[in-house]
């Protein structure tokens, strides 16, 4: 299948733009790479691409969450973007963090912001010029917009309501199972408890994505996401990981690669319900029930 | 704090903060390549999970002198550099010196303010699995 193709199959035709694609639309455009290592883009990225790091500017210092209207609005003049501006983001991982930041983007209801499909690697992979001149974009006067959660968030107490719904899990089956925390010496985010919440379907993020961590196309994501568990499009689903970014990028499958309408990334994920005291959990490689 | 710990720190701490990443990148850049034997020994190595960089650690040497050897992946230079730094402060250093370098030592760079706590975990956990490794080495001599 062509590139044209597979971009052709998926709900959002407009979303989701190829190496070739950003090349021709460069100038157009306001370019953001957000790696989970904060020294990539320093090593070289794509001319014009400016640096988004999510531990360190989209998120509060002080109370755990998300920065706020105010808080995105100064992030934006920062970064030299303007609410018209066509934001189009990639990463390192798959896109992991890209696909977080997309997300972060859209609680602000930031309109027009597509994704590299294939992300850093792929840019790379296809031949494509890294530089480490540093863009000088000036302030945009980004208006103060108030972050919206409602849509496309899911907080702990909604997500409890949702067990026995269309819940998915993305981490690792080791992860799933309880298995796995962590291992020895190694740093985590801190989980008192391992396995899932319960009902939830283990779809481990990676499935999405084929070898070159360009998304696969859009019989295979049906399949994996709707043929295997039984959900569809009308499904109101929410997604889960460690700490919200594995999500996020099943959370950009389902709801711009597949169209479904109501999917919510619970950032909380299993940092959270792992510590969450009286929350109910299942260890093994099945769902479980509530008890 | 062994000398050659305390010339890391020093390192860091002269610089301001806006040149501190640049300092980072440029220790990743330092990291002796890993010598080829480890390559035809994978079992040697340790993998980490998902979610985490990889980085492949071995400790070799004696009680007087240890020897350490770390891989990671060039798109992984936060990786690289951590394991740059703690190369610089104890390789060639006795177990004792390696086992006593404060588990604070990755907070006393200055960097968790900029590339968050979190992150710099990241550089004490490759110290616990040293020392860990360290601990190893010397009950097995």
């Amino acid at each position: 299948m062509s590139q044209t193709e597979k971009f052709k199959g998926y709900a959002h035709t407009d979303v989701l733009v190829s190496t070739q694609w950003l090349k021709a639309n460069s100038e157009d455009v306001v370019i953001v790479e957000s790696n989970e290592d904060i020294l990539l883009y320093d090593t070289g990225h794509i001319p014009g691409a400016v640096k988004l790091d999510w531990h360190t500017e989209l998120n509060d210092p002080l109370t755990r969450d998300y920065v706020d209207g105010a808080g995105f609005a100064a992030l934006m003049d920062k970064k030299g973007i303007g609410r018209d501006d066509t934001v189009v983001l990639y990463g390192d991982r798959s896109n992991w963090w890209a696909t977080y930041a997309f997300w972060v983007f859209k609680l602000f209801g930031h309109e027009n912001i597509k994704l590299l499909d294939g992300g850093r690697a792929k840019w790379i992979a296809d031949g494509g010029e890294l530089t480490k001149d540093l863009p000088s974009r000036p302030s945009k006067n980004y208006p103060i917009v108030e972050r919206k959660d409602s849509e496309i968030r899911a907080f702990r107490d909604e997500v409890r309501a949702h067990i026995g719904k269309p819940l998915v899990d993305v981490r690792s089956p080791q992860e799933y199972s309880g298995e796995r925390l962590h291992m020895a010496d190694f740093p985590n985010e801190g989980a008192t408890r391992g396995g899932h919440i319960p009902t939830a379907a283990s779809i481990p993020w990676a499935k999405a994505v084929m070898e070159d961590e360009t998304f696969k196309p859009v019989n295979e994501l049906e399949q994996l996401y709707f043929g295997n568990t039984g959900f569809d499009r009308n499904s109101d689903f929410i997604a889960y990981c460690r700490i919200g970014e594995r999500s996020s990028h099943t959370w950009f499958v389902l709801k711009y690669l597949l169209g479904v309408e109501s999917v919510r990334n619970y950032d909380g994920s299993w940092t959270e319900w792992g510590n969450l005291v009286g929350a109910p959990i299942v260890t093994g490689e099945e769902p479980g029930a509530l008890s | 704090m062994i000398p050659s710990a305390l010339e890391v720190i020093e390192d860091f701490t002269l610089v301001p903060d806006s040149e501190k990443l640049q300092l980072l990148l440029e220790y990743s850049e330092a990291l002796p390549e890993l010598d080829p034997r480890f390559g035809d020994h994978p079992e040697l190595m340790e993998r980490v999970e998902e979610c985490q960089s990889p980085v492949f650690i071995a400790v070799e040497g004696s009680a007087e002198k240890v020897n350490l050897h770390f891989s990671a992946p060039r798109e992984s230079p936060t990786t690289r550099g951590f394991a740059s730094v703690l190369n610089s402060a104890l390789n060639g250093q006795s177990a004792q010196n390696i086992l006593d370098l404060p588990d604070d030592f990755p907070s006393d760079l200055g960097l968790d303010a900029l590339i968050s706590p979190l992150r710099v975990r990241g550089m004490r956990g490759m110290l616990g699995r040293i020392k860990r490794k360290t601990r190893e080495l010397i009950a097995q001599s």
